[in-house]
């Protein structure tokens, strides 16, 4: 595998959220708009790549046995880097995302790439690789999130478009398990033509 | 390179590591955003204060004063002044009968106890119900009204507030924030 197909997998063959479905807890909650689900997106995307580059680097170096713990520290400290700086430069959408920065790492995305990949590839591939997991999910709660806001609220990217209210149901938990089973039957779709 | 052996030395060793490199590594990053933190969380409150009382020109943030609400807590109040003319108070307030966790409101007041404006600063309300209690729509309902004479309730409860569609619990949450400022204020006989 090439390290451009390494990146591209994660869009579609080995969508974290629409083909592995890995993650799900976050993508429910924080796709109440096309804005917030990116966010966190984002947020993923940096300590995905971040942690599987360390990983990988240091899998060497780890002793088997503890290898969860390791994984976990390296994890919960670029996490912990990214609550601090969204905290100082981007306040409103850290007030938004509240508990589910914090909580990415208990993702299972993360920890999954780190078992699955880092530790068993180099530091290149695997940096590549956890870009291309974290775009594929930012992408993912993206158009969750879009779907969500234009049919729940009638606005997108915060800008409305249509007066009063949308289909409240979307805004809600009921809507987002919904909205997030009609995408993965829609890949499914794609996938199988 | 060969893979380390799982040794209980090898084990304290790398753990021990791997857990002080990270610690250096948040302290810093910990170090370098101090700063924009709080200054983010300061303009938050002082943009805040500059919406819901009238020109000022002192500093409300360093003449800020606490006083108790008589429930066991207390207040932050801000001075409006011009010159040294009091023209009005903010009032960082909360409720804890939120539909889900606190809601931190800034009402600010006039001398003669009309509510000038009402900002919300916090709320984790259902989105799209709740939430909406940051809209105009909602709470410019409260503007130059004056608890005494306007019913700060809704009006299933016998007040004059229009609640929102489905979201009582959260109107009802934040008329008692706003009246909790008000009685705040009396008791303190700043009204």
């Amino acid at each position: 595998m090439n390290q451009f197909q390494n990146l591209t997998k994660g869009f579609l063959k080995e969508n974290p959220i629409l083909v592995l479905v890995l993650g799900t807890c976050p993508t429910l909650a924080t796709t109440t708009s096309s804005l917030n689900g990116m966010g966190m997106g984002i947020a993923t995307t940096f300590v995905l790549a971040g942690s599987n580059a360390v990983i990988a680097l240091l899998s060497g170096v780890i002793p088997d046995k503890v290898r969860i713990p390791a994984f976990i520290v390296i994890i919960a400290s670029f996490v912990t880097i990214v609550d601090l700086i969204m905290q100082a430069y981007v306040p409103d959408l850290y007030k938004t995302l509240g508990i589910f920065i914090p909580l990415i790492v208990v993702n299972c995305i993360v920890l999954g790439r780190a078992e699955a990949f880092a530790c068993k590839n180099s530091v290149t591939s695997s940096l590549i690789d956890g870009i291309g997991m974290g775009l594929g999910f930012t992408m993912a709660l993206g158009i969750l999130g879009a779907f969500r806001e234009i049919v729940g609220s009638g606005s997108i990217f915060g800008h409305k478009f249509i007066s009063g209210d949308g289909i409240l149901v979307f805004i809600l938990a009921p809507g987002a398990f919904m909205a997030l089973g009609y995408l993965i039957a829609l890949v499914n779709r794609i996938k199988k033509s | 390179m060969a893979k380390t052996e799982s040794t209980f030395k090898n084990m304290v060793l790398s753990l021990t590591l791997i857990s002080l490199v990270s610690s250096a590594c948040l302290g810093f990053v910990y170090e370098l955003t101090k700063k924009p933190i709080e200054l983010s969380n300061l303009s938050k409150k002082l943009d805040a204060v500059k919406q819901v009382v009238p020109e000022f020109t002192n500093d409300p943030n360093k003449e800020m004063f606490r006083l108790p609400t008589g429930e066991g807590d207390s207040l932050d109040i801000y001075p409006a002044k011009s010159g040294d003319k009091v023209t009005g108070y903010a009032v960082s307030t909360f409720t804890s009968k939120g539909f889900s966790g606190k809601i931190y409101l800034m009402a600010g007041f006039r001398l003669d106890g009309s509510i000038i404006n009402i900002s919300v600063l916090e709320q984790k309300e259902t989105p799209g119900l709740g939430t909406k209690m940051t809209e105009p729509a909602f709470k410019d309902q409260f503007r130059d009204k004056n608890p005494d004479t306007f019913g700060l309730k809704v009006k299933k409860d016998g007040g004059k507030v229009d609640a929102i569609t489905a979201a009582t619990i959260s109107s009802r949450a934040f008329c008692d924030a706003v009246q909790k400022a008000y009685n705040t204020l009396k008791k303190g006989g700043l009204l």
